[in-house]
């Protein structure tokens, strides 16, 4: 065989593998956090809050951490976008390309994304502290989406980059301001990118415990108020792997497969709804 | 009694960063007839008919000075209201680009922005729009799909009457059928015969037999320069300047 056929063989394989790995990995952590959560896997985890003694082995579930979980990444989510889509179509129907002020926040943008996130636990704790705010799910959700806009904004700013200039134009042709070409055209066209970003963000934010540890703290009780302290699943995660007891290990395999679940379904949902809404991308 | 020129322009200059585009142009532009702008690549072709509706504010860099009368108000003046002198214009670019919206949508636009909002209203003007294009019996029934969807030179039409839609007074084209098909581009040049008893037309092109075929009024451009302009068969027969006569007999190009 010549040469370069060998080399194209050679890289061909090299590709496939590390493609397959990442499937493996996926596979993988499933598979294993199945069997090891198996034995704990029943209604009572998803629909009770621990009773006393819970962390010993004893009666109850971790609904209070995914009802913590769902209202921590919802509420950042939500609290991110409010920042991230004025910034994005700042910088791309409304700045000059050249911007100094834009390619600043660019630059930030991608230091802050590189920021551990016990950093932002951290300094999200030091700002509760300066408004007198106790560990409570309103800490969380601020600190977690300091800590997802980045990834939000960054993550929407290269789908909208890419919308070819002569569709602005052809909207400020008919009259359009920048205003109404942001919102009725740009916002359209990046739809599915738009949701990507969410759906990324969603994730880091949902699945974070380092941010949370601070300022959302831990609480058996689902919290009724922004005000009080919520659980987490990564750190009832945390907490539970922490016992001597393998039936509370157990518990945290399975709580990892009700977290996995989440951030699949959600996978699932917002897929579907991209195909819906890409209906009117123009190509 | 109307003005026999629609657009007067006076000693314009376009400057981008240090170089410059277009080199102090006087010309005037009849009303309601087809004015053609020809000329080589990269001869400010586009730059010219962009000042028209100031969509060259939205490149980097770039100085205009001098005079664009537009029905007698000048449209460089910075006092001026963009928008209002966009909605004045309908512009066919080189690509047809559809919004991201449905057929009726991408109609319905235009008029939306500039306040229409009655249902029944919006529903006769995508009508009458799409029938001036020759486009409603082939879309009618599908109003609410995907613009998209449809083909390169339906899309062009779409576009067209988009524009229309705004009721402009004037048509801009960028070489607007050089993406179509032989028989869509014929379909696009019918239309601007048609439109020109009640439109002021002017469309950059780099196809000589299309100028030709559609022009009443020529105007050459060669590097920034007016070399020059008059009317299409005084132009095309009788030439005054050397290199007007080289690029119609297609020594420069």
């Amino acid at each position: 065989m010549d040469k370069r056929k060998i080399e194209e063989n050679f890289f061909k394989t090299i590709m496939i593998a590390s493609s397959l790995i990442i499937l493996f990995t996926l596979i993988f952590i499933l598979v294993s956090i199945i069997i090891r959560g198996l034995p704990a896997m029943n209604l009572e985890m998803i629909t009770r809050t621990p009773e006393g003694g819970y962390y010993l082995g004893k009666e109850g579930g971790v609904l209070n951490a995914i009802a913590g979980s769902l209202y921590l990444g919802i509420g950042s989510t939500f609290l991110a976008i409010i920042v991230s889509l004025p910034v994005v179509l700042y910088f791309n129907v409304y700045a000059k390309k050249r911007s100094k002020l834009v390619s600043a926040v660019r630059f930030s943008l991608d230091i802050l994304w590189g920021v551990p996130s016990i950093v932002y636990g951290a300094f999200g704790f030091i700002i509760m502290l300066f408004f007198g705010l106790k560990t409570s799910l309103l800490g969380g959700i601020v600190t977690v989406a300091l800590m997802i806009i980045p990834i939000m904004t960054r993550a929407m700013d290269e789908v909208i980059r890419m919308i070819p200039s002569e569709l602005l134009e052809a909207s400020y042709a008919l009259g359009a301001t920048r205003f109404e070409t942001a919102f009725k055209v740009v916002t359209r066209q990046a739809l599915p990118g738009i949701l990507t970003a969410l759906l990324i963000a969603f994730g880091r934010g949902i699945g974070d415990a380092a941010s949370v540890l601070f300022t959302t703290g831990f609480s058996d009780n689902i919290p009724h108020s922004l005000l009080q302290p919520a659980a987490t699943l990564p750190l009832a995660i945390f907490f539970q792997l922490g016992t001597p007891y393998p039936e509370v290990q157990q518990r945290a395999y399975a709580s990892a497969f009700i977290l996995i679940c989440i951030i699949l379904v959600v996978s699932f949902v917002s897929r579907i709804l991209t195909k819906k809404l890409s209906k009117y991308v123009v190509k | 009694m109307k003005n026999e020129f629609h657009i007067i322009v006076s000693n314009l200059n376009v400057f981008y960063g240090r170089e410059q585009a277009l080199k102090d142009i006087n010309v005037k532009i009849p009303d309601k007839k087809i004015t053609a702008i020809i000329g080589p690549s990269g001869c400010g072709k586009s730059t010219l008919l962009k000042s028209f509706n100031r969509l060259i504010d939205m490149t980097e860099g770039v100085r205009v000075s001098g005079k664009i009368l537009v029905d007698g108000e000048n449209i460089l003046d910075p006092k001026a209201e963009v928008t209002h002198i966009r909605k004045k214009m309908g512009l066919l670019s080189q690509n047809p680009y559809p919004l991201p919206m449905s057929i009726y949508d991408n109609v319905a636009y235009g008029p939306r922005l500039h306040g229409i909002k009655d249902k029944r209203k919006l529903d006769e003007i995508v009508e009458h729009y799409l029938k001036e294009t020759s486009l409603w019996s082939e879309v009618k029934n599908r109003l609410r799909s995907p613009a998209s969807k449809l083909s390169i030179g339906q899309q062009q039409r779409l576009c067209l009457a988009r524009g229309l839609a705004v009721k402009p007074v004037i048509i801009l084209g960028d070489e607007p059928t050089s993406a179509l098909d032989p028989k869509s581009s014929q379909a696009i040049e019918e239309k601007f015969i048609k439109l020109k008893d009640e439109y002021t037309i002017v469309i950059v092109t780099h196809i000589l037999r299309q100028a030709k075929r559609l022009a009443d009024y020529v105007i050459f451009l060669y590097l920034g320069q007016l070399i020059e302009h008059g009317n299409a068969s005084d132009i095309f027969e009788n030439p005054k300047m050397e290199m007007t006569k080289d690029y119609i007999k297609g020594t420069i190009s």
